[in-house]
């Protein structure tokens, strides 16, 4: 590291200005480059033969007649791929008690849930290995089945009979007097929640390209991923190759949304199979595996109970949850995330001293479910602000009152909660002013009355909440995941006065490459068309944990600021030594040196690569210009940055049909230092209509013997844009204090927020005919059999 | 029925302004085809059965599915993609919008998400707010919320209505 030299804060430049984003115009010509665009020779296809059994176990597997088909280069079973890779257990010290099994990239004869890896296929081409599919002979034994969330509980039959119980994970929690709070409390409620389970689906499907050079004993993976460093060190470790030889390239990415940052069996397998074949093997995904193997998320069901004064002052909250999570905790970042930060964030926003929780994560035989988008927030924020809108139902008070009374105050900061949280600083009366405000409440409430009485029942819900963004390695780090909180940027001064920038932080469409261009023009001092960002190869960019829980511009946006602000001082030491000019007398502005205190330009920055690099002999003898730095940043003061956010949902409910119709929707969100509005602006809409999905329409429905009915984009619905509204966003900004840049994350508020807003605002419509939904996703059947009418 | 997949037929059509003549497997999809064979992986795959639109080609003008035709199905007539159009500039007011209104994130639906928008440019020019989002609901996009979408195309046609060219 260099001498510990103070460097100026940097002017705000394009920090905060809407710039279109440089490298979408590829995207827009169709000349991106997804995995399955990328073309190689000898590359071979593998695809998989799947259970389509919940559980079972696996008689006689007879590969030969597939092996014969036109084509084919390999078959393979779980105990000869076993032989190149070894098994994983989803597991982390700092969650206390939790067990998974051992699992494998291609199960051993036995198939946990419908959609299981049994066999690989590798052929020339696609269609030939799927066309030899249809010629594997399998006999299998039917095993007992577990799908609710209730009997795996009670444990009646045990999926893993090694581990005694299907309990993977349990939490409890109880912090105050909640006893005493309740009896003293004038008024209680209490509802149960269900969340059904869904998914990312994510356009792209999962998709992996794996290149083993056997002569190197090197692997080169394309892949599909949020992680490149985390991936790097799974292959790795899991496949027996130095971690220097193993390089993760990740191109464009056609969505993740937390779906692709997990090892999946059948990707670890396609590396496995190159390395076994010696030749580039690719897997991409259909549609039907994307839904029997994408990781799923959100079953639970969960009681919660709310005890208040009769002036509406929130006294306690309780919660007793349960989740079911498949066959096995997914590697390497657990199943038990979820449900942990369920507890972790119920009742968040409030400043109530008395909290309970039960939180119980079972194994089930479904597909396995971890880490989606917004993590646990849907479910909290839903159970947290549903409750709070019943009990402003008792009180007949109005919910906006009842949040005003019960809201953190915006000058209680440093705040711990009663979960234990830490909040450096939060804005929930400025942001929920400024959206009641935004949206005219006491107008539409006004609208509302005058509709019911013409027989057109409108809804209007709100939802506070509170976000865990920029985690540090608290969340994943102490419990021994070599998953990496830092993250890491470069940044050289090419000899044409360009600046390239190599961040860690990858690029999944949100803008990561568009902000740093943002972040490093501002802070070396060049224009943003100077700029040019690599992210996505662990080749060649500095070491860090990439795009997940919302870190990327919080954690890698600072590591630019500092990378830029170092180099501009090199390049300024640099100038003087040109120049013969004192460096505090320098400045870089507009790609140029200048005079700090005349902006008269001294010296284009070509000029300064020029000589940096092609003349070095015409400067003093012992000084050696470095053009390139690289800064790392990990969040210390904290173990998240927390944000916080409130949305509006205005709805109109057809009691005849049951049909939602969204009309409008609201969020204020606070992430700190907005770096690009349009791109924040996009991303919270984006996350608020997964959030509407989610309360709407989307669910993985399962039947009883495990098995899943609507495995295609026809049966399983999701947001299009005919059902969506317009939807408006507008800021409070708070900048953490931790870092200089002052960003906290974004990427997760909208789908956090949108379920609770939208469910609240369907029982307001539903209110004035007694009627209540507490399922989500809110289908019309649900609503017709709450108004009782079905 | 081991012999069905090797039948191949001897097929002609414009592509991107261009004759090709290839013989092509009788079951292989159009968009497949385009992919593979011609190397145009500017159109995407994403639900295989016609939902999602990632896939939406323009043939004789009309835009379809590029996975519910097969490629034989094109002899005979003109087949436009993503790359072609934006090489010929048709596509160009529709994606400077889009550029300009970050009416894109991951950027996978987008060339159809274009090719469809593109046709209610042709087609509708007339067209409101809650028209275009009808329009534009056959194509499945997954990040943007599609506000900014029905912006950049609220935008174009204004512009076109206003007798503005690109």
């Amino acid at each position: 590291m260099n001498a510990p030299e103070k460097l100026p804060k940097v002017k705000t430049g394009y920090i905060g200005a809407s710039e279109p984003r440089p490298n979408a115009k590829r995207l827009l010509q169709g000349r991106g480059a997804y995995v399955d665009d990328l073309r190689f020779p000898r590359l071979a296809h593998a695809v998989f033969f799947r259970s389509p059994y919940a559980h079972a176990k696996l008689k006689k597997l007879d590969l030969s007649k597939a092996r014969a088909q036109p084509g084919v280069i390999a078959t393979v079973d779980g105990r000869a791929l076993a032989e190149y890779c070894t098994p994983w257990v989803g597991v982390l010290a700092h969650l206390k008690g939790i067990k998974s099994p051992p699992q494998h990239a291609i199960a051993i004869e036995r198939a946990c849930w419908q959609g299981e890896a049994m066999a690989a296929i590798v052929a020339e081409t696609r269609s030939q290995a799927e066309d030899a599919l249809a010629h594997v002979e399998a006999e299998w034994e039917e095993l007992p089945v577990v799908t609710d969330m209730q009997a795996a509980l009670r444990g009646d039959t045990v999926i893993h009979p090694e581990l005694g119980d299907n309990i993977c994970f349990k939490r409890e929690l109880s912090v105050g007097e909640i006893d005493a709070a309740f009896a003293r409390a004038d008024v209680v409620v209490e509802e149960t929640y269900d969340f059904g389970r869904h998914t990312g689906v994510c356009p792209e499907m999962r998709s992996i390209l794996a290149d083993y050079n056997a002569a190197e004993h090197t692997l080169t993976v394309y892949q599909a991923t949020q992680a490149p460093h985390m991936m790097q060190d799974i292959f790795s470790r899991h496949l027996g190759i130095p971690e220097a030889n193993v390089r993760v390239i990740c191109k464009d990415v056609g969505g993740s949304y937390g779906i692709k940052v997990h090892v999946y069996p059948d990707e670890m397998a396609t590396a496995a199979l190159s390395v076994m074949l010696r030749r580039p093997v690719k897997f991409v995904a259909d549609r039907l595996e994307s839904f029997l193997t994408d990781i799923h998320a959100r079953e639970h069901r969960a009681k919660v109970r709310l005890a208040l004064s009769r002036d509406g002052d929130i006294l306690a909250f309780e919660l007793d949850d349960l989740t079911g999570i498949g066959p096995y905790s997914v590697y390497p970042r657990t199943s038990g995330i979820e449900g942990n930060q369920v507890v972790n964030l119920v009742g968040g926003p409030y400043k109530h001293q008395h909290y309970r929780a039960l939180m119980n994560v079972v194994f089930t035989n479904k597909n396995v479910t971890c880490q989606y988008r917004a993590v646990g927030h849907p479910i909290a924020v839903a159970l947290t602000e549903g409750i709070v809108d019943l009990a402003a139902a008792k009180l007949g008070m109005d919910p906006a009152e009842l949040r005003r009374r019960n809201l953190i105050a915006d000058d209680a900061y440093p705040y711990s909660s009663p979960a234990g949280l830490k909040f450096e600083g939060l804005s929930h009366h400025k942001t929920m002013d400024k959206l009641l405000e935004l949206m005219d409440y006491k107008g539409l409430r006004a609208e509302q009355r005058a509709l019911r009485e013409k027989g057109v029942y409108r809804g209007i819900g709100l939802a506070a909440m509170i976000e865990v963004t920029n985690p540090s390695p608290a969340f994943y780090g102490v419990g021994g995941a070599r998953i990496s909180a830092q993250d890491g940027a470069t940044i050289r001064l090419e000899p044409t006065g360009m600046i390239t920038v190599m961040a860690s932080v990858t690029e999944q469409g949100q803008g990561t490459e568009a902000i740093f261009a943002q972040i490093a023009a501002s802070a070396v001092g060049v224009s943003l068309d100077k700029v040019r960002v690599i992210t996505g190869d662990t080749g060649t960019t500095p070491y860090g944990g990439g795009t997940w829980a919302s870190r990327g511009a919080g954690i890698g946006g600072e590591a630019v600021l500092q990378a830029g602000k170092a180099l501009r001082s090199n390049i300024l030491d640099l100038a003087a030594a040109i120049l013969n000019e004192d460096k505090a007398q320098l400045d870089v502005a507009g790609d140029a040196v200048v005079d700090r205190a005349s902006s008269e330009t001294k010296l284009p920055l070509a000029e300064v690569g020029r000589v940096g690099y092609f003349r070095p002999d015409t400067l003093p003898p012992k000084f050696q210009a470095e053009l390139t730095v690289t800064r790392h940043y990990t969040p210390r003061e904290y173990p998240f940055t927390f944000t916080n956010g409130i949305q509006a949902s205005l709805v109109e409910v057809d009691p005849d049909t049951g049909f939602v119709k969204l009309l409008k929707h609201w969020c204020v969100e606070d992430c700190g230092t907005v770096i690009n509005p349009m791109l924040v602006d996009e991303q919270i809409r984006g996350g608020i209509v997964q959030g509407i999905g989610a309360a709407l329409w989307e669910e993985c429905v399962y039947d009883e013997s495990g098995q899943l009915l609507n495995g295609n984009l026809a049966d399983y619905l999701v947001p299009m844009s005919g059902e969506i509204p317009d939807i408006v966003i507008a800021h409070v900004s708070t900048p953490t204090r931790t870092s200089e840049l002052g960003a906290k994350g974004v990427g997760e508020a909208g789908t956090a927020g949108a379920p609770a807003a939208v469910m609240n605002a369907i029982n307001d419509a539903l209110a004035p005919l007694g009627a209540r939904v507490a399922a989500q996703p809110c289908t019309p059947e649900r609503v017709l059999r709450a108004l009782g009418k079905v | 029925m081991s012999q069905a997949p090797a039948t191949e037929i001897e097929t002609t059509f414009v592509l991107n302004g261009t004759q090709i003549t290839r013989r092509i497997p009788a079951r292989l999809h159009l968009v497949d085809f385009l992919r593979e064979e011609m190397g145009l992986t500017g159109s995407h795959t994403a639900c295989e059965h016609g939902v999602c639109g990632a896939c939406t080609l323009r043939v004789d003008g009309e835009i379809v599915r590029g996975c519910l035709m097969l490629a034989v199905q094109a002899s005979g007539r003109k087949v436009d993609t993503i790359e072609g159009l934006s090489d010929s500039g048709e596509l160009a007011a529709l994606q400077s919008a889009f550029h300009e209104r970050n009416a894109l994130q991951c950027g996978f639906c987008t060339p159809g998400m274009l090719m469809a928008a593109l046709d209610l440019v042709k087609h509708r020019p007339d067209a409101t707010r809650e028209q275009i989002r009808v329009h534009l609901s056959g194509n499945y996009c997954r990040c943007t919320g599609y506000h900014a979408i029905v912006d950049a195309v609220e935008a174009v046609l204004e512009a076109q209505r206003q007798g503005v060219r690109p």
